[in-house]
């Protein structure tokens, strides 16, 4: 069985102003198309088809650049297109509200820290919120398609809200300005989804 | 303000339609600009406050080295283009090209895939080596062949930043355009 790429929830111009739909499309249809076909690509064949996009990440210091390249990019961009929608923003409540406010002071001091690890990432990559195998919240970053599951990241545990700094994901609207970018992102997430990967 | 942006030997139109005056008034005007910003800010009131641009290169790391690295990497890069360029170097360089690659086509299509094949951010060179034979390597982000001794001779820019505007996705397009502005008497002084 081979890795899909999904649809995605909304239509590709129900982000703008703040992601434009020509970005969307090629960001979806090319950027996530091609880690999706070029995984496929890698794993067929192998004994890595068959195994969940998880297993694959949790040993990745075991498989190839293209493995860990691709899928990354599969995963990645599967929780992206997620905790991102229309109709986002505002903040989290609940559970999950408390564990940031225990982890970093308060829902602003969390944003500061997130941008700031969204945009003093060099190059290409992503910025996470994680939770740790202990329950705790933890803010990072990865260089390239790199990500949390993976046994080769510094900060390792399960994703549960990403922003993609590539310049893919925001170079035809901002150019230069990735913290304009960084900034309009808390205007789009949405945090129902975030929460709902959050394990109390 | 020890470094300064060095100016274009081109007007930021000149390369069109192979990398458009936007692409060149953000690449140049805002992120090369921006390294340089951020290198002079960086070293106030480090030991390379008054070091040459090479010497940081080689002997930074961290933020300082990324951004002096950014500087060297993208004047070397804005300085191998002209309007109307391409076709194919002479003299010298061509017959080490032969020597190392067989043949001009041959190294073309290896520098293409190099290019194609930076995985995220950085670059493709062309390298001479101390024995005065040439290799092509890639370096992720800001990584320059100045800190491995090698002397650069050509370089491709395959950050998005480069070509997003111009290529979005396809940088295959990008870098098969790139060989149309490629000034060869400007690329064979270095050899």
């Amino acid at each position: 069985m081979s890795f899909q790429l999904p649809s995605l929830d909304y239509a590709y111009n129900a982000l703008e102003p703040h992601i434009d739909a020509r970005t969307m499309e090629i960001h979806h249809t090319k950027h996530h198309g091609a880690y999706t076909t070029n995984l496929n690509g890698a794993i067929e064949g192998t004994p890595l088809a068959g195994q969940s996009i998880e297993e694959i990440l949790a040993n990745v210091s075991k498989h190839s650049a293209a493995v860990r390249n691709n899928g990354g990019g599969f995963y990645n961009h599967n929780l992206f297109w997620k905790v991102i929608g229309p109709n986002g923003g505002g903040a989290p409540s609940g559970a999950l509200l408390s564990a940031i406010e225990q982890a970093f002071g308060s829902f602003d001091q969390f944003k500061e820290l997130f941008n700031k690890a969204a945009a003093t990432r060099f190059g290409s990559g992503w910025a996470w919120l994680v939770q740790k195998d202990d329950g705790s919240l933890v803010v990072s970053s990865t260089p390239n398609q790199d990500n949390p599951l993976m046994d080769v990241a510094e900060v390792q545990g399960t994703p549960i809200l990403g922003l993609d700094v590539w310049e893919h994901a925001y170079y035809l609207n901002y150019q230069n300005r990735r913290p304009d970018y960084i900034n309009a992102f808390w205007s789009i997430v949405n945090w129902a989804e975030v929460a709902s990967r959050f394990k109390v | 303000m020890k470094f300064e942006l060095p100016q274009l030997p081109y007007a930021p139109n000149a390369l069109e339609p192979v990398i458009s005056q936007k692409t060149i008034e953000f690449h140049y005007g805002k992120h090369h600009q921006a390294y340089v910003n951020n290198l002079n800010n960086l070293i106030v009131g480090t030991r390379f406050e008054n070091e040459d641009l090479e010497t940081i290169v080689k002997e930074s790391d961290g933020a300082i080295f990324n951004n002096a690295a950014q500087v060297w990497n993208h004047t070397f890069y804005f300085q191998s283009f002209k309007p109307k360029g391409g076709g194919k170097p002479g003299g010298a360089l061509a017959r080490a090209i032969d020597a190392s690659f067989g043949s001009f086509d041959k190294f073309k299509t290896e520098f293409s895939q190099a290019a194609a094949s930076v995985f995220g951010s950085g670059w493709a060179w062309l390298v001479k080596k101390d024995d005065d034979t040439l290799e092509i390597i890639k370096e992720s982000n800001a990584g320059c062949p100045l800190t491995k001794g090698y002397y650069p001779i050509l370089t491709c820019d395959v950050w998005e930043h480069a070509y997003y505007l111009d290529y979005q996705n396809r940088r295959p397009d990008y870098i098969a355009s790139f060989w149309d502005i490629l000034d060869w008497d400007a690329i064979e002084l270095r050899f």
